[in-house]
């Protein structure tokens, strides 16, 4: 296996990990905050537009992580900066 | 099947400027925004018509949300505040036009944006409580958190940039690979949660900066 085949597999390897352990995470953060919303819903029904708003506002600061991990995948696969070195 | 690739193409260059697709959408969708506004407010009336109404609702929505976040006179940030959230705004939807790329998903276009951001909220912090007292807010619990002051300001511009263009661009992707896959009819429920996504990040692009621009300012006592 010559050093270019085998930064490319390594880098397959390590996106798909990346984005596994990126998804991991926020998953149960998103699974946390809608469970605390929907009880404070039940518990005051009047305040519920606010909640759900504040909720949105919330679920997608937490979703940015997983985007962070998806990111770095894309970098791994279609902008590596390793292959560069190799492949002149 | 389109060619994928998550840095823009060039279409054709200026001297040493190189314009991009993603360029040109935005200059179209700044005529579009220009167009629209222009018309839509020439004969304003007291009994509006549908479009004035809602144009007056989406500057009141803008208003009403500063207004509850900041504790200075809220028109100091509305201008250009919310010329930001409608720009970016309109700029998610446009990839939903064929034919158009989504200015947003380059990673050029959300870095100016934040750079606008970071800058704002520097400039209304001095604006408003002048240099000294405006520098002295980065020694505020203790001396020795002044490094994480700093590493804080670079960070939070960074991932506003990164957060904007990922969600952006995992849209399209999503759009492209089932269409790849399955082809007909599938992707539409995935572009509609990509609507939905488009208006959620423009919001939240505007209320993280209108935060950074509150931290930046003297609160409230």
């Amino acid at each position: 296996m010559d050093s270019l085949t085998i930064i490319i597999s390594v880098s397959i390897i390590a996106a798909s990990f990346a984005i596994a352990m990126g998804g991991y995470g926020p998953a149960k953060a998103l699974g946390e905050a809608l469970t605390k919303a929907l009880e404070s819903v039940a518990r005051q029904p009047e305040a519920s537009t606010q909640i759900m708003r504040t909720l949105f506002v919330g679920m997608a600061l937490i979703e940015s992580i997983a985007i962070y991990a998806f990111v770095i995948a894309l970098i791994i696969l279609f902008a590596n900066p390793l292959i560069g070195l190799v492949a002149k | 099947m389109k060619h994928f690739s998550i840095f823009p193409e060039t279409i054709f260059s200026l001297g040493p400027v190189s314009i991009s697709d993603t360029v040109l959408t935005t200059w179209v969708v700044m005529a579009v925004i220009i167009i629209v506004v222009y018309v839509f407010t020439r004969n304003l009336s007291i009994k509006p018509t549908v479009f004035q109404e809602v144009l007056e609702a989406i500057l009141e929505a803008v208003e009403k949300t500063v207004k509850d976040m900041l504790p200075v006179d809220p028109w100091l940030v509305i201008p250009i505040l919310g010329t930001l959230w409608i720009f970016i705004g309109f700029s998610n939807m446009a990839g939903l036009i064929p034919g158009l790329t989504t200015p947003t998903a380059d990673l050029n276009t959300t870095f100016a944006f934040a750079i606008i951001s970071f800058s704002m909220a520097h400039i209304f912090g001095i604006k408003t409580q002048g240099l000294r007292k405006y520098l002295s807010h980065y020694k505020e619990p203790a001396w020795i958190l002044l490094p994480f002051h700093l590493i804080a300001e670079v960070t939070r511009t960074f991932a506003l940039a990164i957060r904007l263009f990922g969600n952006m661009l995992s849209g399209d992707m999503i759009a492209l690979i089932l269409l790849g896959v399955v082809g007909f009819l599938v992707p539409i429920p995935f572009s509609l949660l990509h609507i939905i996504i488009g208006l959620i990040q423009a919001y939240i692009f505007g209320v993280l900066t209108l935060v950074f621009i509150a931290g930046g300012i003297k609160p409230r006592t």
